[in-house]
């Protein structure tokens, strides 16, 4: 699937030496060294490019690479560098984005079949936004298709390894786009989170990631899949770089009215100041049974962690937890049904032909769909239908008023909520295929604050037996990123990452 | 089966086999939400609380350039521009 990066070959390659640092690149590394001139954004773009050549064929994580729209964004930043002016903020950053955001010009097949030639018409607006800021596009990512799943086992173009362990699943559905940053195949990434799609694959690839609020960031451009729960977020290698890209993306946007209008702070400039004092909850809820022992021990030491920077520890109930599951699973699969109701055959993608225009429908979506996707517009149509309507999605949205109510009473009590991410650490490649609900069930400590739409982000918390990571999930009120970037920062800076 | 045929979807006889056993299984799942009484709870229809949303009904009417259509009809399937071309739809 891997496009070309010959653009990218000739007089640029000068050693081994500085291919090796690309693994280790952050972004105010990447400004710095190309604003004094040590390396060139081309330069730069050209060792990662050489990474994923190698790299890529064992992990799968890049579908499509852009190696000319990277030239053009790196000929304009050598140009302001040359001129001597003043750099964006993300200055030659090589980026990935996951193949459900439009590129313009750049292919978007969702990871599906149904899309495989499809090239959008405009870029959706996080990734205009992260052009202007200066960052160098260098690919599209790999996903399960149209985000469906939790272990990136269900794109059409065959799953992502995980970089940690190539044996076992990167997570899903933002698989391609954490394995990039985990392999330091690309500084940060976008990736979009329904259930959980950027935190557990964040937690499974030993990267912190981050779901904003619902709103928080604009959605035009990201191709929908439940649009009550839908939200894009970043991936990077240390939470002050998540800060810096969720800085750049967040914020109004008059394409999607979804967009929220409440202002954007200074997320980077709130992460120094101390956490002491700050009053954490932990759910009880989500430390019941079905948690593995490995997790529950590296989650422990990571509260622990919290403790002694002088947070408070509050217990607290979130009495709904246990309904999150299927409550998500019928409004999720609803609103699916209905989004997915465009691939037709008529204007974009696949087209089976039939002489009949409901047969070339019928044929069109049976063959180019995935059989988790089309097993969710079943599941989504029939809980829709005439007579089952209240019984199930009527029902699922006043449970999804319980569980928004369980976060907004706990924040009357506490500052923000510790959780695990991820019931299990990484598990092996298609050791869950065969049983859906037993995948759907994975998502349980991600889809509660989906359905809440509060923020959320996964941080590294330990490797069990130093070597399957663990993420450490924090929630925080409505809009209250910034709270949540502070207190993963300081997680951090702790030593939180090799609890 | 029906259900497929709502979703316009055409399934093999072993794919809508195990996706009633599936299915069947995740709706006894779900299930479980009948343990809660919701009889005075109201169905979450928004996640935004109004003071975070713009009135999108009072935009400004202004007129921007938006010329894709050539771009949209040279990926579609059976263009013929400035139309999208499908099967006869209507006998006569």
């Amino acid at each position: 699937m891997c496009g070309g990066w010959g653009v990218y070959l000739g007089d640029s390659l000068k050693s081994g030496q500085r291919e090796r640092m690309t693994a280790s690149w952050t972004i105010d590394g990447v400004k710095e060294a190309v604003a004094a001139k040590k390396i060139s954004a081309r330069e730069l773009a050209a060792d990662f490019y050489k990474r994923i050549e190698s790299r890529n064929p064992e992990l799968n994580a890049f579908l499509t690479l852009s190696p000319e729209r990277a030239r053009r964004q790196t000929d304009k930043i050598d140009a302001l560098v040359a001129g001597g002016k003043p750099l964006p903020p993300l200055a030659g950053v090589p980026v990935a984005i996951k193949d459900v955001i439009s590129t313009r010009g750049i292919k978007t097949t969702c990871g599906s079949k149904i899309l495989q030639n499809y090239v959008p018409p405009y870029d959706a607006t996080a990734v205009e936004r992260l052009e202007a800021a200066g960052a160098v596009i260098l690919g599209k990512t790999n996903c399960d298709e149209f985000a469906m799943g939790s272990s990136n086992e269900n794109s059409a173009y065959g799953p992502v390894k995980n970089p940690l362990a190539p044996d076992r699943v990167p997570g899903g559905s933002s698989g391609g786009s954490a394995a990039v940053v985990a392999a330091g195949l690309a500084v940060a990434s976008l990736g979009t989170d329904t259930g959980g799609s950027i935190r557990q694959p964040g937690s499974f690839c030993g990267i912190p990631a981050m779901m904003g609020s619902y709103g928080r960031v604009s959605r035009y451009g990201l191709i929908a899949f439940a649009s009550s729960l839908d939200r894009m977020g970043p991936f990077a290698t240390n939470v002050k770089d998540v800060a810096a890209i969720l800085q750049i993306i967040a914020g109004r946007d008059p394409h999607d009215s979804t967009s929220a209008t409440a202002p954007v702070p200074d997320y980077r400039a709130e992460l120094g100041k101390a956490v002491k004092g700050l009053r954490l909850g932990i759910p009880k809820d989500y430390f019941g049974e079905g948690m593995d022992a490995g997790v529950r021990k590296k989650i422990e030491a990571g509260v622990e962690v919290f403790k002694k920077l002088g947070c408070q520890l509050v217990d607290i109930r979130m009495p709904h937890t246990d309904y999150a599951i299927a409550a998500y699973y019928i409004i999720a699969t609803a609103e699916a049904s209905s989004n997915l109701a465009r691939y037709d055959g008529v204007r974009y993608g696949l087209r089976v032909d039939d002489d009949s225009l409901l047969a070339m429908y019928r044929k069109t979506r049976g063959a180019g769909f995935g059989a988790e996707v089309k097993r969710r517009i079943v599941l989504g149509t029939y809980v829709l239908s005439a007579g089952y309507y209240d019984a199930y999605y009527l029902k699922g949205q006043k449970v999804r008023s319980l569980i928004a109510q369980d976060f907004r009473d706990a924040f009357t009590k506490v500052d923000a909520i510790l959780t695990p991410t991820s019931p299990v650490p990484p598990f092996k490649l298609g050791e869950r295929t065969d049983d859906p609900l037993q995948m759907y069930l994975a998502d349980i400590y991600t889809v509660t604050g989906s359905l809440a739409g509060v923020p959320g982000i996964s941080v590294p918390c330990g490797r069990i037996d130093g070597k399957l990571p663990v993420g450490l999930q924090i929630f925080g009120a409505a809009f209250a990123e910034a709270r949540v970037l502070q207190l993963a920062h300081a997680f951090e800076q702790a030593g939180g990452a090799a609890v | 089966m029906r259900v497929a045929e709502l979703a316009d979807l055409d399934l093999s006889e072993a794919e809508l086999e195990t996706y009633r056993a599936q299915i069947d299984e995740i709706l006894e799942y779900i299930g479980k939400l009948n343990e809660l009484d919701t009889a005075k709870v109201e169905p979450m229809a928004q996640v935004l609380s109004d003071d975070q949303t713009a009135d999108a009904t009072l935009r400004e009417d202004l007129i921007v350039p938006c010329a894709v259509a050539e771009d949209v009809l040279k990926h579609a399937p059976d263009p013929e521009p400035p139309y999208f071309r499908v099967p006869k739809v209507i006998e006569r």
